[in-house]
């Protein structure tokens, strides 16, 4: 009887050995491929685990992760959602994440390759895995000024430093409660995500960089000036023949200037004047004279149609091609089919404000990793030489003008030199139509520390009487004034 | 195949003085201090009674992050059964098995934290909670342990009673069949109803007999092989070398046969079916000593499983299930290989070292308490939990053996390795399901899984075998390991 024992006990043993070696295989040898197979939630969990960073302006959290006692550990709370909800984005369980959370998610979950070492090492010293903070270059007082300026308005303000590229302002009205997608049960976070894209204000659109683009009406004028007056073509004293009104070429449409009648009240005007005054129909005759290439080209250095990221991915503004003579004319004062960012525009009067030099825009201040070092530090970027300082110097003494005796009056400030240009662009052909109301310049003229964008949706009346107003308040809140 | 064993092997005491006298000299004796054993087993008692307070300060520090009251009734309640026992022993097997009960005690007590931590995850209290209705039935199944330690005082009174035990064995395999008692859990007819049914067709108790049966058939397999083994061993006619049984002598392994493929159909249960006829297996190879036994045993029933696999929609799945597990297909299908797959997310997220006890996600894979314990503790515990546990269940069935291979009569002997065969097969079976060894079925892992059945029946085995140990060291004699 021993001897069949024995066999069975090597049986037994064989059996227990089966399973030491089906564990080990599942434990050791599968579990890399194991981990990354996307029906895995605990990888998901375990991403959880880690304290996400702290999102910062001025030292000042709006997005931190406080503890909590549920199974992730940690809750994802907004200290001012709604004025932040533009630039922070939202962060929500395994639905998605946009603005700086979806963009820096790597940095702010710590698990980009940079923070491997401090991973190590807080394994090896048993600290809690954390990831990294993000500073903003966003200036606390001029986003608020944007905020309360913009009212109960739909739109958009942005503002740059035309320096540094630094944005100071991101406001896209109407805002959300990023909190209301932090929630940990992923029903309600469908559902509030369900009623925010259903809502016919669409607040989870970023008007600023990335909703639908507008219609730029007379800021594109801005480009259309400096692309005459860059490529040596014209001077800011060219002078266009200045109809009451104009029939474009191969159609019956007729165009007529914003206020009706003639704009300034001479047979011809110098470009100077048609811009201050922002008259469309010399516009429409000295983008058909320029040609849509030197336009387009002009444009593109601008920052149309190039990918940018600040570092959430902007939409890129178009300028077409292909067209035909009308449309070339309609589009050379910003109808017809050019559309533009906030943020473009903003870039526009922040190149012209930094002598023809555009800054590539970004609102990362800095990350930090836990342990305070400095991860990534402030970078200034040169993104392009649009124009030429002397083209830059020109389009600045006609958009300081136009604040101080032209269309833009509403942006004047005490003491300052402020350069702008207003737009209003229809959104359709009925008289009564509603507009897209734009202003966009900088200040102090010599010497900017401030270029912004305003665009009002769906506004009645002109860009100088309700985004100007606006833009004002942000440069105030810059200069400290 | 060892000389023929005396059927009742108790050496009458004369031939034992007598053998002392010859060899003269207590150093050529195993004499034992009866106290020294029970001591060793306090000893291991106190640190199997530490470690489950030491699990259950962890679960509540992991998954509440704070200590709780409850923390008393489960350490101190584990603790005050196995001094109970312990101090039973003392009186009524006082040379027993010294490793038996602490290791019984330290799954248990593993098996209660790890599913006291699956009620935290899913938020249930008081009667509510597995945690401590498997803390009542351990109370149940230490004290049924303690009857049979106490009524049973000699375990060949059992080879009297090996029919009974048949009938016994075979009626509680059939209860769950009988319209009105059996009750259908999860796909399986293996379950029996106590007390009125509730309006949503759930009774109050719910009860395994298969699990009670498997004792029972335990007994009645090493007293009937023990008088036919004769018969079964020595008559029958050479075929390649190995000797096949007569026709006639076919008679027992085909009915065992039949009642397992009868489970298999009619019960829906592989696991139980394959645990019943591995053990006859064994059993009827240790008795008779003949391989052949095991080749006819095992093609009737490999044919009748996967005739089985082609006819049985349920078995067909799980094969399908553990062949193709990460099939997506599969995954998604019902009765898929879902929870399979997922219990593996836990183990392999768990790694050597585990997330730590209340810190993992067990809880995401179905019946994480219950069947899938191990994958839980897997998680939690990693490796090296996994393979302390094996390590555990190892120990434990080597102590059946080693009874088995020191008895002196061939009905405790057949007996013991029987009851810890059964161990053996049944953690083979589960955690081999869990780890895709062999398809997954539903039985559970001894001591450790919530069940009352399952607790109360390997208690009892707990029991047999501290028996049998005792009677095994209680004649001192020379050490004959022949």
């Amino acid at each position: 009887m021993n001897k069949e024992l024995r066999r069975v006990s090597v049986v037994v043993l064989l059996m227990f050995v089966a399973l030491f070696a089906s564990s080990t295989v599942i434990t050791v040898f599968q579990s890399d491929n194991l981990r990354v197979d996307a029906r895995n939630t605990r990888t998901l969990y375990s991403s959880y685990l880690a304290e996400r960073g702290p999102i910062l302006v001025n030292g000042v959290a709006v997005a931190q992760s406080t503890s909590s006692a549920d199974r992730y550990r940690f809750q994802r709370v907004y200290s001012k959602p709604e004025l932040y909800s533009a630039v922070t984005g939202y962060f929500t369980l395994n639905q998605g994440n946009s603005g700086i959370e979806g963009a820096l998610n790597d940095y702010l979950s710590g698990t980009t390759n940079s923070q491997f070492l401090n991973k190590l090492n807080s394994i090896i010293t048993g600290q809690d895995p954390k990831g990294a903070s993000v500073e903003l270059t966003i200036n606390p007082a001029a986003q608020q000024a944007a905020w309360d300026a913009l009212g109960a308005n739909t739109g958009a303000v942005v503002a740059i430093n035309p320096k540094t590229g630094k944005i100071l302002a991101m406001i896209s009205k109407t805002a959300y409660d990023p909190n209301l997608l932090a929630v940990h049960k992923s029903s309600t976070v469908i559902a509030a995500y369900k009623e925010l894209v259903q809502s016919k204000d669409r607040p989870l659109l970023n008007r600023a960089i990335a909703g639908d683009l507008y219609a730029p009406g007379s800021v594109f004028k801005l480009v259309v000036a400096s692309a005459a007056i860059d490529s040596g073509k014209y001077t800011a004293e060219s002078l266009f023949p200045n109809p009451p009104t104009l029939t474009l070429p191969q159609s019956t449409s007729v165009i007529s200037n914003s206020e009706g009648g003639t704009c300034s009240g001479t047979p011809q005007v110098s470009i100077a004047t048609a811009l201050r005054l922002s008259c469309n129909i010399p516009f429409a005759q000295l983008g058909l004279a320029l040609g849509q290439e030197t336009i387009s080209r002009y444009a593109t250095a601008f920052g149309f149609g190039q990918p940018l990221h600040v570092p959430q991915t902007v939409t890129p503004s178009k300028f077409p091609t292909g067209l035909n003579p009308p449309t070339l004319m309609l589009s050379s004062f910003g109808q017809a089919s050019v559309r533009v960012t906030p943020l473009q525009i903003a870039m526009v009067s922040a190149a012209i404000a930094n002598h023809g030099r555009l800054m590539q825009p970004t609102l990362i201040e800095s990350i930090t990793s836990p342990n305070l070092t400095i991860i990534q530090p402030f970078q200034e970027t040169v993104l392009n030489d649009p124009i030429s300082a002397a083209t830059a110097a020109t389009m600045t003494s006609l958009m300081i003008s136009n604040v101080t005796s032209g269309a833009a009056s509403n942006a004047r400030i005490n003491g300052v030199d402020v350069a702008g240009k207003t737009g209003t662009a229809e959104n359709d052909e009925s008289p009564n139509s509603l507009r897209t109301l734009w202003f966009t310049g900088f200040a102090p003229a010599s010497d900017p520390e401030v270029a912004v964008a305003v665009v009002i949706e769906n506004g009645n009346g002109f860009g100088n009487a309700i985004a100007a107003p606006i833009a004002k308040k942000v440069i105030e809140a810059v200069l400290n004034k | 195949m060892s000389g023929p064993s005396p059927l009742v092997a108790t050496p009458p005491p004369t031939v034992g003085s007598e053998r002392r006298r010859l060899f003269g000299g207590a150093g050529r004796l195993r004499l034992r201090v009866p106290a020294k054993l029970r001591n060793l087993e306090l000893l291991l008692l106190i640190f199997a009674v530490a470690i489950m307070a030491a699990a259950v300060l962890l679960v509540q520090l992991g998954a509440l992050g704070a200590v709780d009251a409850s923390f008393f009734p489960f350490v101190g309640g584990l603790a005050l059964l196995a001094v109970v026992m312990h101090v039973v022993l003392r009186v009524v097997a006082s040379e027993a098995d010294p490793f038996i009960l602490p290791i019984a005690t330290l799954l248990n007590g593993i098996g209660i934290a790890m599913i006291y931590r699956i009620d935290i995850a899913q938020h249930r209290l008081g009667w509510q909670s597995s945690g401590i209705r498997q803390m009542v039935w351990t109370a149940i199944a230490m004290v049924v342990a303690l009857i049979v330690l106490v009524v049973i005082r000699n375990h060949r009174v059992l080879q009297r009673y090996r029919y009974i035990a048949m009938f016994v064995g075979i009626g509680l395999l059939l209860l769950p069949l009988i319209p009105g008692v059996g009750l259908q859990i999860n796909g399986a007819r293996a379950w029996i109803g106590i007390g009125a049914r509730r309006a949503d067709g759930t009774v109050p108790l719910s009860f395994q007999p298969g699990e009670l049966a498997k004792i029972a058939l335990a007994v009645f397999f090493a007293g009937y092989l023990v008088t036919a083994r004769d018969s079964l061993s020595l008559v029958g006619r050479r075929f390649l070398g190995i000797r096949f049984p007569r026709v006639r002598d076919l008679g027992p392994i085909l009915v065992i046969w039949l009642a397992a493929m009868a489970v298999l159909v009619l019960q829906r249960d592989l696991g139980i079916s394959l645990l019943y006829f591995g053990l006859f297996l064994v059993m009827i190879y240790v008795a008779t000593g003949r391989l052949s036994w095991v080749i006819l045993g095992m093609t009737l029933f490999v044919g009748g499983a996967v005739a089985a696999s082609q006819l049985l929609g349920y078995v067909a799945n799980r094969f399908g299930a553990w062949l193709d597990a990460f099939n997506n297909d599969i995954y998604h299908r019902v009765g898929g290989s879902y929870q399979l797959v997922q219990g593996i997310f836990g183990m392999s997220g768990g790694g050597l070292t585990g997330s730590g006890l209340g810190l993992g996600s067990p809880n995401i894979v179905p019946f994480a308490a219950s069947d899938f314990i191990v994958a839980s503790l897997g998680e939690e515990l990693g490796l090296t939990g996994l393979f302390a546990i094996l390590a555990l269940f190892l120990l434990f069935v080597s102590r059946g053996f080693r009874i088995a291979f020191a008895g002196q009569d061939d009905f405790g002997r057949l007996l013991g390795v029987g009851l810890a065969f059964i161990i053996a097969l049944q953690v083979f079976i589960v955690i081999g399901g869990i780890t895709r060894v062999i398809p997954l079925t539903g039985l559970t892992t001894p001591f450790m899984a919530a069940g009352g059945s399952s607790l109360v029946a390997n208690w009892i085995i707990v029991a047999l075998l501290l028996r049998l140990s005792d009677t095994v060291r209680a004649q001192p004699r020379i050490v004959v390991e022949s």
